[in-house]
């Protein structure tokens, strides 16, 4: 009887979190607004999205066109960002671009996102040996310096965008598994968890139902932070051509063919290193901001 | 303190032998025979039946596994598919220039980051302060592989001021140190702000200033000490960035560093060399953790009583 | 009774401007303090104790916090107009403080005779050498067993009660003119309580330095103290000698915190606490800010807003309309008007 009572207040305590859970999403919305910074991060994160999506109807060329007559001519009323070594539209070639270069990072943090998630889950939530199992592992990946990890992989599974979209995303795995592990050991100890464990909910509808949301907003916040990051890191194995292959414009890729352009054509390699460049500012300013919306704690 | 690094030298030990694991296993994953691979393009079947009897490959994996840690343990890390010499000595070629190249970046990080860091923190929201921090944001936005070519045509093509790549002359160093570290410096920056900003909001801090300390010696000999303590770990840990950098910079600048060694061994698909590169570059960062495991403890000596 | 006047405060008011708006954390406080007396500041928690006491060293943090008005005279001199080199001279040297919090007031990572010497080498100008002795000196005069050995330890190796001793030995380096005490034994254990009372006061004879005590423990007051100023939301209501305060408290506050004390001659069995709760900082009401929780209280109570004023006895200030003339005139609240 007396567990029953108990059960039911935990049960009222578990809604009673859904709508603080909606409350909380009205604060973060009026502090993400209220952050110009972030705002600034979302207007230069969509317009790239924009562009991925619109990209031919923007396009004034073919990106793959070669035409050797117009080769390496500087940007002019015709050519904005002028044209390659084999006379294609690097502008043209930089809108098609948008949809490899940040289709990698998506597709990438995406792959580390339910790897990291998943282990994290399983980690916080069983504890003891799975957890000391899964910790282990992690470190082991958090111990390769930078890239070298996705090198390694690489490597092994021969260079490419698929291959380099699965090596940085291996990357990625340990950092959101530490996140929501941590996360999932805090939200386990709540009692409603325990109550709703009582009424009859197996593991499987307490991960996914109850503890996953409760720690969506760290995972947001690290998403955002590695896009920037798998971003950066995909261009640059396509600028040391482990990626994105010629006549790709994976933007990367066309650095890449940019800097042997340095001396006579700059502009090859200075237009595709600033849309990259602007992009991650875009995702550092959004998650630099999300972070102060969504955890009070560090904010200043 | 003695018992803590022998301590925390046994931890690494299983760290260690994972790497090692993975790197093992690279060769694992790769399709195909690894033989044939070894063997080399071309090699008839006798060689490559040659190749399997000799590197034990047709033994089951995990004493393939032990053979290959006893092996790297004796500073065997096996033969370049391309040259046939030994890996280690082409690594001991490399390493020297790629330590040389991250120890003058991890300066740049460290100072430019933390001078950055404070001139921020004592003004916060002026000006100043909103520049500094501006440009930090850059800093961590911009791929170092485009800013070393920005550079690069800047100041060799343009200018003419320093030679375009190589490493021959302390003037070869500039460029690559400033691209490989400003991107940690700006981390650095970030970090020593707010830890600063936390430490000047402590009560101690408070009591230096009702003691009638001038305003630089309470951020210089109060706040700063403490604030460098989390900033040490995050330095720790952009070396780790930085190693990884190496492979991008030393390309951009063509240095024949272990990380440009490693690039050309995946293009050219000489596994043993990307093993023992990847290999070394990762015990290096593990020693440097160790290291920055045991000067964090030093300053902080709080931590004994936890 | 003319004594020596060393530091008098007069309409002081720091303000807090947040997001919720402007908190008038001290909203008008008047005191004067004697040389070579006790003056203890009581009051309940959030009545803007710290926060005067911080003021007088201007060590509000700010943002968000500014002195907006008032005047803080030490010897004769307004600390309030100060330039910031005329201030730090006074800091630690003529006006230190002990803080309420002993565990995190002290710097973590320097060892604690240095930062005693570093304030002596400040202001006396001593050689590195001379200072440090002095430091450990003072430390033995505290009580801290083994002085030279601890001098040399950082603030983790020390219990609370040491770094509490630490702090005073810090607050007396350079012989202040005036120590600022907020509740320096709140957070140490009763025993130690009494030894450090007991040092503060052995030390006041010693040295003649005059004293502000903050505390909400009135049992420590009666202890302590030779004159009383007693705050309620941010403002004092009540400024006079201890002993007549405790035998008759004149403003309904000052009797309502006395009846809550435990009393032993009465033999009280429950002790009885105040009714009712303290008006927010951000929004006072215009009135008496007491009004919602006094028993005397009339409609004026609520209209106006009574001030600090002498009572017939000379040093006796009170601010409550029941000590005026004017107040037996007026009805009681809810009394019917008659036409
Ligand atoms: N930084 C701040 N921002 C806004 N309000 C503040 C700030 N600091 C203090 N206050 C306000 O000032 C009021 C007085 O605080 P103060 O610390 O002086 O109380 P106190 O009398 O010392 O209480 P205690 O006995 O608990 O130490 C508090 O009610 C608080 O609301
Ligand atoms: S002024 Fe009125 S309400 Fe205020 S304390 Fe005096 S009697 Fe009470
Ligand atoms: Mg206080």
């Amino acid at each position: 009887m007396a567990s029953k009572v108990t059960t039911t207040q935990s049960i009222d305590l578990a809604r009673a979190r859904k709508n603080t859970r909606k409350e909380r999403w009205q604060s973060f919305w009026s502090v993400m607004t209220q952050n110009k910074a972030a705002m600034v991060g979302a207007v230069i994160i969509g317009a790239y999205l924009l562009m991925m999506l619109i990209a031919p109807i923007l396009a004034p060329f073919d990106p793959y066109d070669i035409s050797l007559e117009d080769k390496l001519t500087p940007p002019s009323m015709e050519h904005w960002m002028g044209t390659d070594d084999k006379g294609r539209d690097i502008l043209s070639r930089i809108l098609y671009g948008s949809r490899l270069s940040i289709g990698v990072g998506f597709a990438s943090v995406l792959f580390g996102a339910f790897f990291g998630i998943t282990l994290g889950l399983i980690a916080g939530y069983y504890g003891k040996w799975v957890d000391t199992i899964i910790s282990r592992v992690l470190d082991i990946m958090l111990a390769f310096p930078g890239i070298l990890l996705a090198l390694a992989i690489i490597s092994a599974l021969g260079p490419g965008l698929i291959n380099v979209t699965i090596a940085v995303g291996v990357f990625s795995i340990p950092l959101f598994a530490r996140i929501v592990r941590g996360s999932t050991m805090e939200v386990k100890k709540l009692e409603y968890i325990d109550a709703i464990r009582t009424i009859g909910a197996n593991d499987f509808i307490i991960i996914f139902r109850h503890i996953l949301p409760n720690v969506m907003s760290p995972i947001i916040v690290q998403g955002s932070m590695r896009l920037a990051t798998a971003i950066l890191s995909a261009a640059g194995l396509s600028f040391l051509g482990l990626g994105a292959q010629p006549p790709s414009p994976e933007w990367g890729a066309m650095l890449s063919s940019g800097r042997d352009f340095l001396f006579s054509a700059p502009y090859m390699a200075i237009f595709p290193g600033l849309m990259i460049s602007i992009l991650v500012l875009g995702f550092n300013l959004f998650g630099d901001g999300l972070r102060d919306a969504l955890d009070p704690k560090l904010k200043k | 303190m003695f018992l803590f690094i022998a301590k925390r030298l046994v931890q690494i030990i299983p760290v260690i032998l994972g790497v090692t694991l993975v790197v093992f296993l690279i060769m694992q994953m790769v399709p195909g025979d690894p033989a044939a691979i070894l063997a080399g393009e071309g090699a008839s079947q006798d060689t490559i039946e040659q190749y399997r009897e000799d590197l034990g490959l047709n033994r089951p994996i995990a004493e393939q596994y032990l053979t290959y840690v006893g092996n790297v343990f004796q500073g065997d890390f096996g033969n370049s598919l391309k040259n046939k010499q030994p890996v280690l000595d082409e690594i001991l070629l490399r390493l020297p220039i790629t330590m040389e190249l991250a120890f003058y970046s991890i300066l740049i990080t460290v100072v430019l980051g933390l001078a950055a860091g404070i001139i921020s923190a004592v003004k916060p929201y002026s000006i100043r302060d909103v520049s500094v921090m501006v440009v930090a944001l850059l800093g961590i936005s911009l791929p170092s592989f485009w800013l070393g070519l920005l550079l690069m045509y800047l100041f060799s093509v343009k200018l003419q001021w320093l030679p375009v790549a190589g490493w021959d002359g302390p003037a070869n160093i500039i460029l690559p140190a400033v691209t490989l570290g400003v991107g940690g410096a700006a981390i650095v920056a970030r970090m020593t702000r707010s830890s600063m900003l936390d430490v000047i909001g402590q009560d101690y801090i408070r009591t230096a200033r009702a003691k009638g300390l001038k305003e630089h010696f309470v951020i210089y000999k109060h706040a700063l000490r403490n604030a460098l303590i989390p900033v040490i770990t995050v330095v720790g840990l952009q070396f780790g960035s930085l190693l990884g950098g190496t492979v991008l910079v030393e390309s951009v600048f063509a240095i024949n560093g272990l990380g440009r060694m490693i690039v050309d061994a995946i293009r050219t698909r000489d596994l043993p060399m990307v093993q023992g590169g990847v290999l070394v570059a990762s015990l290096v960062f593990v020693f440097v953790n160790l290291l920055v495991d045991v000067l964090y403890r030093a300053v902080n000596k709080r931590i004994d009583l936890n | 009774m003319s004594k020596e006047v060393v530091l008098q405060v007069k309409n002081l008011k720091t303000h807090f401007t947040t997001s919720k708006g402007i908190a008038k954390a001290v909203d008008g406080v008047d005191f004067t303090l004697h040389k070579g007396e006790t003056l203890g500041i009581v009051g309940e928690s959030g009545c803007g104790k710290s926060i005067t006491s911080l003021s007088l060293l201007r060590l509000i943090p700010s943002p968000p916090g500014k002195i907006v008005a008032g005047e803080i005279l030490l010897n004769n001199k307004d600390i309030v107009k100060m330039k910031e080199e005329e201030l730090r001279k006074v800091r630690g040297n003529q006006l230190s403080m002990i803080f309420q919090e002993p565990m995190t007031s002290l710097n973590p990572i320097i060892p604690v005779g240095e930062q005693i010497a570093e304030t002596i080498r400040l202001h006396q100008r001593l050689p590195r050498k001379k200072a440090w002795q002095k430091a450990v000196d003072l430390l033995e005069l505290v009580g801290l067993p083994s002085p030279e050995k601890r001098a040399k330890q950082e603030p983790f190796q020390l219990s609370g009660g040491m770094r509490q001793r630490v702090m005073i030995a810090m607050a007396l380096a350079c012989t202040p003119e005036v120590l600022i005490a907020d509740e320096p034994t709140t957070a140490l254990d009763v025993t130690i309580q009494a030894q450090i009372l007991e040092l503060m006061k052995d030390l006041q004879r010693q040295i003649g330095m005059s004293i502000i005590f903050i505390t909400h423990d009135l049992g420590v007051v009666a202890e302590v103290c030779d004159q009383v100023a007693v705050m309620y939301a941010g403002q004092v209501v009540e400024h006079r000698n201890a002993k007549d305060l405790f035998k008759t408290p004149l403003h309904p506050y000052t009797q309502g915190l006395l009846k809550s004390l435990p009393n032993i001659h009465e033999n009280q069995e429950v002790l009885q606490t105040i009714e009712g709760s303290v008006p927010s900082p951000y929004d006072y009401p215009i009135g008496c800010r007491f009004a919602d929780r006094c028993p005397h209280a009339k409609e004026i109570c609520r209209e106006e807003a009574p001030e600090l004023l002498e009572t017939e006895n000379e040093n006796t200030k009170v601010r409550c309309f029941m000590h005026t003339e004017k107040w037996n005139s007026i009805r009681q609240e809810g009394e019917l008007v008659c036409p």
